[in-house]
């Protein structure tokens, strides 16, 4: 299972904070994760996930270039940070 | 030689004064600490904030400041180290982040200090949604001067 996490503008825009995803074949990497749920959850999950800014953390590292899931993976999308 | 650091992610404000006299900790080797405190501001290009809403990654947030802290302990002679920064609701005037480095001598303390704030700014999980008068809210934009800030010192 991996765990899938939103936060900030993209968890209001797509409703959900935080759901789990069964790991698989089709959810071996954040690319592919993101295109499952573009697929599984409807239009407004494709078009929110397919913003090109969105960043992808992986057990709470951001991951800049391509790399692989494995299961029991946290993963979290979320918008450029505006803190400080 | 090993830094103290310390992290704290909390609702409550805090007291710059009592901060700065953890961080000395009494030790008298100590000839500097620079310190930085950000507060809320009463309006975000050319829009008034009446409130701000602070969302954070919990776990995230406090392991990439550590990740920050630890960059510039092994770039500088840092002695301690202290980033405290609020989430949750807050008003123009609050004081939303401190970021306190103490050293031997005020050249690494400075540049320790700005360094960990700008790392903050441009690595840290936090996420700002303004709301104005009418109650209207804004979630803020990244600014890639911020970015741009973060990128310099890796030219030193």
């Amino acid at each position: 299972m991996l765990k899938v996490l939103f936060f900030a503008r993209i968890r209001e825009e797509l409703d959900c904070a935080s759901l789990d995803v069964e790991f698989s074949n089709e959810t071996t990497d954040p690319q592919s994760l993101v295109q499952f749920l573009s697929e599984h959850k409807g239009d407004q999950w494709a078009q929110v996930l397919g913003q090109d800014n969105l960043i992808c953390a992986i057990n709470q590292t951001v991951v800049e270039e391509a790399c692989s899931l494995v299961d029991g993976d946290e993963v979290a999308f979320f918008p450029p940070v505006t803190g400080g | 030689m090993s830094a103290r650091i310390t992290v704290s992610i909390q609702q409550d404000d805090f007291d710059v004064a009592q901060l700065q006299q953890q961080l000395l900790a009494g030790d008298s080797r100590e000839g500097a600490i620079a310190t930085f405190t950000g507060y809320v501001r009463s309006s975000n290009e050319s829009r008034s904030v009446e409130t701000m809403e602070l969302e954070h990654y919990p776990g995230m947030t406090e392991k990439s400041i550590q990740e920050i802290i630890e960059q510039a302990v092994g770039r500088w002679p840092v002695m301690a180290a202290t980033v405290v920064h609020r989430v949750g609701k807050l008003c123009p005037s609050d004081q939303i982040v401190w970021v306190g480095v103490s050293s031997r001598h005020r050249e690494a303390a400075f540049s320790a200090c700005e360094f960990i704030m700008d790392y903050l700014k441009s690595k840290a999980p936090f996420w700002k949604k303004e709301l104005d008068e009418c109650g209207a809210a804004s979630w803020v934009d990244a600014r890639e001067s911020d970015d741009a800030r973060a990128q310099r010192w890796k030219n030193p």
